[in-house]
């Protein structure tokens, strides 16, 4: 059976009608982060629970504007994105959570420097495509999701499926002098 | 005409660059490849240049040592002759948990494998320990060289990844 796939319709985080919690942040080299998640079932309690904590830490750390399952410790092919208000973003779905999300078309590669809360320490400069589009589910529900976007929420979600994969944006680093000490931190 | 390797290590203060600069085009020799960066805030530059005797470059930045806080050391080197056919460019990036021996192991695979690295950086933070490599491998080898290093890094139990490098030519 195919799935028919729709924008967000609407969704908002508050529809997980849970307030989440925070949960800490794990930093590398923690192996969590080098573990390729597995997918979930989004309908589960446990998936809804860990989506709605996801936004929740990712809403009180500065400048966040991603935050993956293995980020707070579990491996699972789960993500928050919220790139709203960054100067960067173009394209802007807003606050959204997706389960078992890939990558279905990457266009208009471009080189950005990332840094990650994960690795808190450093910034690297990774070739992400700026035109993308994402298939996944939304937690909750399940309901099939195409998104389409671009810019930074297209790097942001790269970034976030990476992380779901065991990836880090160490693994994508342009070269030898691609990885600098951060300087700024927010 | 002389080619010389000049190194310059230690502690950092502003205007190292331009004092070692200075000095070399007094001389009249010709700065051309360099590198300079820091290295846990130690001061390290690297670079060759062509015209003057080695001895009159290390009179020349003799001053710069004279505090003992840096070290200068000149030595003649042998130009280049031709330059042997180029392999494919990757880049191998590994991260894990901070552990002894992690680059021997590392680039001792990708010696084995005929691979060349041209470009280098180790980073360590809190127990971090980050490599990027950039190296050239025997065209070919690609396979067999990932499927070597994801052996090591497994014995390691660090992570690693092989991509080939972005080489897009505008």
């Amino acid at each position: 059976m195919t799935a028919e796939y729709a924008g967000l319709g609407g969704w908002v985080p508050e529809a997980l009608a849970l307030p989440g919690e925070v949960r800490p942040v794990v930093s590398a080299p923690d192996p969590v982060l080098s573990r390729p998640g597995p997918e979930v079932d989004p309908k589960s309690d446990e998936v809804v629970r860990l989506a709605a904590d996801l936004v929740a830490t990712m809403r009180v750390s500065p400048g966040c504007v991603g935050l993956a399952a293995p980020q707070v410790g579990v491996s699972a092919q789960v993500f928050a994105v919220d790139v709203t208000g960054h100067p960067k973003a173009v394209t802007v779905h807003g606050a959204f959570v997706l389960c078992n999300a890939k990558v279905v078309e990457a266009t208009r590669w471009k080189a950005g420097r990332e840094g990650c809360m994960s690795v808190p320490d450093l910034t690297g400069d990774v070739k992400r495509a700026s035109r993308l589009v994402v298939e996944g589910m939304l937690p909750g529900t399940g309901a099939p999701v195409r998104l389409v976007t671009d810019g930074f929420e297209a790097r942001a979600l790269q970034h976030e499926i990476d992380h779901c994969a065991g990836l880090l944006f160490l693994d994508r680093v342009a070269g030898a002098h691609a990885v600098y000490q951060r300087k700024v931190y927010l | 005409m002389n080619e010389l390797a000049i190194t310059v290590i230690g502690r950092d203060r502003p205007g190292i660059v331009a004092d070692v600069a200075e000095a070399l085009a007094r001389l009249g020799a010709n700065l051309t490849d360099s590198t300079m960066t820091r290295l846990r805030g130690h001061f390290a530059m690297t670079l060759i240049c062509v015209g003057p005797a080695a001895a009159d470059v290390e009179a020349a930045l003799a001053p710069l040592a004279a505090d003992g806080q840096l070290l200068a050391t000149v030595r003649a080197v042998t130009p280049d002759g031709a330059i042997e056919p180029a392999g494919e460019p990757y880049v191998m990036a590994v991260h894990g948990a901070d552990r002894m021996g992690i680059v021997a192991a590392m680039t001792r695979a990708l010696a084995d494998a005929g691979g060349n690295v041209t470009d280098l950086s180790t980073r360590l933070t809190g127990s971090l320990y980050v490599v990027v490599a950039e190296v050239e491998l025997p065209p070919g080898s690609s396979d067999e060289v990932a499927g070597r290093l994801a052996r090591t890094a497994a014995e390691l139990g660090v992570g690693v990844s092989l991509r080939l490098a972005d080489t897009d030519l505008l």
